[in-house]
């Protein structure tokens, strides 16, 4: 038998205000309150209850996309024991716990121009007051999806589904075009 | 391109959010046992209401939701958002 | 020096001298010129034919209103941009512009032409022609029509500029930079506001960039508007953007602003797009967009020279330039005389001011100081002609008496003529948003009323007539536009000017003419759709009333123009002949955009490559170096083929669909949606969604499933496996993942609220990668751990997890061949490197990748179908032949009412039947529709048509599948196809051609 395969997610090249994030683990949970305690407790990370708020713990976090669905971001060594912890955790409260790990890319823009390459295909309104450190939300970047997380002041994480993250990153270079040298 | 506040995660551009039709249209309980009016109703038969229409939206881009608008089909202007499975709440029907 | 560049003043850059090009002669102007300032430096006049009739036009304004001297400019064959207006395109070092209705030619005279189209183009030419011989408008009137009118021609290469995009987001936007906008700027800025201000030009400061005295503050305005600009450019809440044209107003304050980055220079930095389209969303928008003075109507007032007095007032103050040496000033408004008095004092001989009001009338501030220094004015006076060839060279003025009538009084030499008609609010932009206009009578125009929106103008726009007002208004509108957007207060600055006050109201319509005038000549009122007096009265002759369909009717107001200039007037000549008032007579829509916006600034990025995301699957990099061939599935991009040697698409698909039967195909599946469905109610939660019965699968199985809207006819279907209890793997079409998705959460969140159940997109989770034939078994067994690939312990439509090269693997036993196959899920990032290990360890099995062609004539031999293809969203399961599928036991799903219904159940839908053409070497055209009888007269008697038809390799002949009335009750039928030249017999047969026990699948 051949040996292990590499992990080959889509290449993402490093300009400086762009970088590729690591690779992760990612989870898809969604489940009521009693879930949510559970999966708070286990994962180590209290679930933010804010709409569209982001919360990490060390490399952990989780970001809530809806009122029942939240995005778990962990290091990619943590895919083969996290899963059956915090399946464990939750035991038969209601839940769906669904790995997601290789269905999206991330990156982060960075840097001076972040807000500003972001708006250039992103409707929604990056100003540091309505979209303050911590915010998180699925929008949209020209015509494809993404979920845009600030993590910083000029520092958002960015992920996109794998099939969508080059269209995004030619999009934002394209825009780069005019940053100064 | 329209403002529409989402019951969950506040206002947000039209963009994010798909069009579901006409709002608080009941699926027959006991399809089978709905007559075919009924049936014709149901599947095909809506409203074109000039003036506040109960519509759906889905936050398809945003959170996913389901949930209900109160739109003035004159103006474009919302008079509310409510979650899916809530009656509409009163509004005035007459605005200047 | 140019010959009528004044020696000092103006806003241009004496020290930097550009050279142009118009029309293939070389000029010179000065940075900070516009194309007509230069033009007009060097006298010239004549700058275009007009529309219609190829008259000679020259420079009607100095800005956007300008409905004349449309030019295109030249940078190269790819890039030359039509339309543009003389007035607003900055002259840089080696500009080259051409006028662009030169038919037949731009000097000729035009008295040989004129009129020779004349006569074809009354009002109502449009909608008249539709009534002439089809034939005759072919073959005779638009060619002539195309190639002698029209508005300049689009380039017919690519654009090789780049357009870029953004959004913007700020709690008051400011549309306009003049007085009234830098203060409202201002005002809203001091509350602390996030305030975009854009406006058309490249300077700020609107018509106090024309203006010659007026002092702000205790500083002149120039230096008032350098310390504004400045004040506004350090405060990093405020966004500046000039040459920056707000174009439409949208829904909810949403504006769209084309800025215009580089095409004032001379040599475009290649890191610079040419434009950005910026798609505004403000809290609070502030309208400051001014007024526009108005024309006068009278007979020739189209002639070269004919200018707007407050154009030739700024091309003095603003560009130097004097735009002619003896001046006739036509004043239906007191802004004639603060033209005049400029002119004047700059050099220009005042022939005359002829006010066309009655004496007690003319008596503003302005006509008393024209007086005053002793300029030449008589009242009461009208316009009866102009003559000149391509430039003016008199007018012929009229008195008009107590009673009305008209006698002539005078023909002045001059060689410009200048006319105020007074300003008409530039009300567009709130229009659009659909605020009320309302008519002020004592100013003679429509000016803003109740706003729809959280919208207010300020300003010119509300026809303030000082420039203190203005300044105050504009001040109020940026403080209470702030206070409305954030909740903080400011005081309003209280704005100190000086200016003397030149009242600018006005009466439009026409200038009185002499009863019985005949043949009256030509007077116009929109100059850029050359719509004359004449056609106005024609149109109310032939029954038209309403000025929206007097605008359809003449096309007066129509265009790119968007009755600028001619809007009010058309109402007031029409309202005056019909004997009304003009807010009886109504008003049209202003239509956006304000200003002609290029296509490219709409496209922005999305063309080419990004017009659209392109989704590449796994293996896609693979298949590049292999050579594959790509087809577009939706966004997708998926392997068609893959040729070896130069093969044929047909030899290529001929080879992968052997290989496959006989020995192992490779086939990348990956695009195939998936959604996982958890949740205790997850079993009954699908029972209600999808016709099958879940209820009865066991985990580790999978199964066919179907889903139906509810009015019964087929959505999507796709392989279902129950992974646990209460886990599935629903597996979709590639084209309906988002939308079955989509269902699932509407039943979920909306109808089935009592069902705990959860559903996740995994569509991008997993590489898929399909094994397919006799010897697939073979080549797995040497990759696989954790997983028992035998027949009994992996039977057909089975599931195991287990591991691939040592990564996790998610195993399903199908088939979409018919033949042995797998389906392997291992998690995406792996899906690369599992590819290649399969086709390196499938090399001692004949292993052949395969692409979407075979894997589509491999279905057919089956007899699978594909949703969206075999079916039409009219199909029902049994029209399919996928009835067998249904739960028969379930009491309802979603469909099951719906397929009830009497026309979905009678026997003589069109159901799906194989089609065996008699010669076997023919290939139906898929589309194709089918008859039951040959030879028939037109209209045929259609019975269905081809839904999937191919050649087949195994079988040696052509296969199709085809959706037929009653089809099935058909089965070894002759029917024919009938096609140009010839009707193909077909026989009806079953939908599956091969292996029809299934023994292959099952091995
Ligand atoms: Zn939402």
């Amino acid at each position: 038998m051949p040996e292990t395969l590499q992990r080959r997610p889509p290449p993402v090249e490093g300009r400086g205000w762009l970088e590729p994030l690591p690779a992760a683990t990612r989870f898809s949970f969604r489940g009521g309150s009693g879930a949510i305690e559970a999966l708070s407790r286990a994962y180590g990370v209290p679930l933010p209850t804010a709409a569209c708020r982001a919360a990490s713990a060390g490399p952990r976090a989780a970001l809530r996309l809806g009122p029942d669905e939240y995005l778990l971001i962990a290091p990619a060594a943590e895919g083969a024991s996290l899963a059956p912890m915090l399946a464990t955790a939750l035991g038969s409260l209601p839940h769906s716990l669904v790995e997601v790990s290789h269905r999206q890319v991330a990156f982060a823009v960075q840097g001076p121009y972040a807000e500003w390459l972001l708006q250039s295909g992103c409707p929604l309104d990056l100003d540091l007051g309505p979209f303050p450190i911590g915010m998180c939300t699925r929008s949209l970047f020209h015509k494809a999806e993404i979920t845009l997380w600030r993590t910083g002041p000029t520092t958002f994480r960015v992920e996109a589904w794998r099939s969508f993250a080059g269209y995004v990153v030619e999009l934002l270079a394209d825009s780069a075009l005019e940053l100064p040298a | 391109m329209l403002i529409i506040d989402c019951p969950y995660c506040g206002p947000r551009p039209e963009l994010e959010f798909a069009h579901g039709g006409q709002a608080h249209v009941v699926r027959p309980a006991d399809p089978a046992a709905a007559s075919d009016d009924d049936w014709l109703q149901y599947l095909y038969l809506r409203d074109n209401t000039r003036g506040v229409f109960a519509e759906r939206w889905r936050h398809a881009r945003g959170c996913g939701r389901f949930f209900n608008a109160l739109r003035d089909t004159t103006t474009d202007q919302f008079l509310a958002t409510y979650r899916a499975g809530e009656q509409p709440p009163a509004v005035p029907r007459d605005r200047p | 020096m140019s010959r009528f560049r004044t020696t000092r003043g103006g806003r241009i850059d004496r020290s930097r001298p550009v050279r142009f090009r118009f029309d293939g002669r070389d000029y010179e102007g000065f940075a900070g010129d516009t194309l007509a300032a230069a033009l007009l430096a060097s006298g010239v006049h004549l700058l275009g034919r007009s529309f219609k009739y190829h008259r000679p036009r020259g420079i009607l304004a100095a800005g956007a209103e300008e409905p004349n001297a449309l030019v295109t400019v030249v940078r190269d064959a790819a890039r030359r941009t039509p339309n543009l207006r003389a007035t607003q395109i900055e002259v840089y070092e080696g500009l080259v512009a051409e006028s662009q209705n030169r038919w037949p030619s731009l000097a000729l005279d035009v008295g040989a032409v004129n009129g020779l189209f004349a006569a074809f183009l009354p009002a109502g030419f449009y909608n008249k022609t539709f009534m002439w011989p089809r034939s005759a408008w072919h073959a005779l009137y638009e060619p002539r029509i195309r190639a002698a009118a029209g508005l300049g021609v689009a380039p017919g290469l690519p654009d090789p500029d780049r357009y870029a995009q953004r959004y913007a987001h700020c709690d008051v936007l400011v549309v306009g930079a003049g007085p009234a906008g830098l203060a409202a700027a201002a005002g809203a800025a001091s509350a602390g506001a996030r305030v975009i201000l854009c406006d058309e030009q490249h300077e700020f400061g609107g018509s106090l960039l024309a203006e010659r005295g007026a002092t702000i503050d205790a500083m002149a305005a120039a230096d008032w508007i350098v310390a504004q600009h400045a004040a506004l450019a350090s405060n990093p809440r405020v966004t500046l953007l000039p040459r920056t044209t707000a174009f439409g107003y949208f829904p909810h304050n949403n504006v769209g602003l084309c800025e215009r980055i580089t095409d004032h220079l001379a040599r475009p930095p290649a890191a610079l797009p040419r434009e950005r389209l910026w798609q505004v969303r403000a809290r609070e928008v502030i309208f400051a967009t001014g007024a526009i003075e108005r024309p006068l109507v009278f007979p020739g007032n189209d002639r070269p020279g004919v200018m707007l007095a407050s154009a030739a007032r700024s091309y003095l103050n603003r560009y130097g330039v004097q735009v002619g040496s003896r001046a006739v000033v036509l004043a239906g408004s007191d802004a004639a005389y603060a033209a005049a008095l400029d002119l004047a004092a700059g050099g220009v001989a005042i022939a005359l001011i002829a006010d066309v009001r009655e004496p007690g009338r003319a008596q503003g501030p302005a006509a008393t100081a024209a007086r005053d220094a002793g300029l030449a004015v008589e009242t009461s006076m009208t316009a009866l002609g102009t003559s000149g060839r391509r430039r003016v060279s008199g007018v012929h003025l009229g008195r008009v008496g107590n009673d009305g009538s008209i006698r002539p009084a005078a023909s002045l030499r001059c060689d410009v003529l200048l006319m105020s008609g007074g300003y008409t609010p530039s009300v567009h932009l709130h229009s659009q948003s659909r605020g009320k206009l309302e008519f002020d009578a004592a100013f003679g125009a429509f000016v803003p009323g109740t706003a729809a929106e959280r919208t207010r103008c300020a300003g010119g726009v509300r026809a303030t007539h000082t420039l203190g007002a203005a300044l105050e208004d504009g001040a109020a509108a940026g403080v209470a536009a702030a206070l409305a957007a954030t909740g903080h207060a400011a005081a309003a600055h209280r704005y100190a000017a000086r200016l003397p006050e030149a009242r600018l109201e006005g009466t439009p319509g026409a200038l009185p003419q002499p009863a019985g005038a005949v043949p009256p000549a030509k007077a116009f009122v929109d100059f850029q759709n050359d719509v004359t007096t004449r056609d106005l009265a024609l149109a109310r002759r032939e029954g038209f009333e309403s000025i929206e369909h007097i605008k359809r009717y003449t096309t007066t107001g129509m265009a790119t123009d968007q009755g600028k200039t001619s809007g009010l007037n058309a109402l007031g000549f029409v309202a005056a002949e019909s004997e009304r008032r003009i807010p009886e007579v109504g008003l049209t829509t202003y239509r956006m955009p304000y200003t002609p916006v290029t296509f490219g600034s709409f496209a922005g990025v999305a063309r080419g490559e990004l017009f659209d995301p392109l989704r590449k699957t796994p293996s896609h990099d693979w298949v590049v170096a292999q050579g594959g061939v790509f087809e577009d599935v939706g966004q997708w991009k998926r392997t068609r083929y893959f040729p070896l040697g130069g093969e044929s698409l047909r030899a290529a698909v001929d080879r992968e669909c052997l290989a496959v039967r006989q020995h192992v195909g490779m086939f990348d599946a990956s695009t195939l949606g998936k959604i996982e469905v958890v949740g205790r109610d997850a079993a009954t939660f699908l029972n209600r969604l999808y016709v099958n019965n879940w209820s009865t699968l066991a985990p580790g199985r999978a199964r066919y499933g179907i889903l139906l809207r509810d009015d019964g006819f087929v959505y999507d279907d796709g392989v279902v496996a129950r992974l646990a209890e209460d886990r599935f793997h629903v597996t979709t079409t590639t084209g309906g993942a988002a939308r079955v998705f989509g269902m699932m959460e509407d039943y979920i969140q909306t109808e089935w609220t009592d069902l705990s159940v959860w559903i996740t997109s995994t569509t991008e989770q997993w590489a898929v990668i399909a094994l397919q034939g006799p010897r697939a078994r073979d080549v797995l067994a040497g990759l696989v751990s954790g997983v028992d690939l035998s027949p009994a312990a992996l039977p057909h439509m089975a599931v195991a997890h287990g591991r691939i090269c040592g990564v996790p693997m998610m195993l399903f036993r199908v088939s979409f061949s018919g033949e042995l196959g797998f389906e392997i899920n291992v998690p995406a990032d792996y899906g690369a490197e599992t590819w290649a290990a399969i086709h390196a360890a499938g090399q001692a099995h004949r292993i052949t990748p395969y692409g979407t062609e075979a894997m589509h004539v491999l279905r057919a031999e089956k007899g699978y179908i594909i949703v969206g293809q075999d079916t039409d969203g009219t199909m029902t399961p049994d029209d399919a032949g996928v009835a067998w599928a249904i739960g028969k036991a379930k009491s309802d799903f979603v469909g099951k009412r719906g397929l009830a219904r009497a026309a979905l159940r009678r026997p003589d839908r069109k159901q799906l039947v194989g089609l065996a053409t008699v010669d076997p070497g023919v290939v139906l055209e898929e589309g194709a529709q089918v008859v039951a009888t040959p030879g028939q007269a037109v209209p045929l008697q259609m019975i269905g048509h081809v839904t999937s038809s191919y050649h087949s390799p195994v079988l040696g002949r052509s296969i199709a599948l085809a959706a037929i009335v009653g089809g099935r009750a058909r089965t070894g039928q002759t029917l024919y196809v009938p096609m140009p030249g010839a009707d193909i017999p077909v026989q009806v047969t079953p939908p599956v051609f091969y292996d029809r026990d299934g023994a292959r699948l099952n091995a």
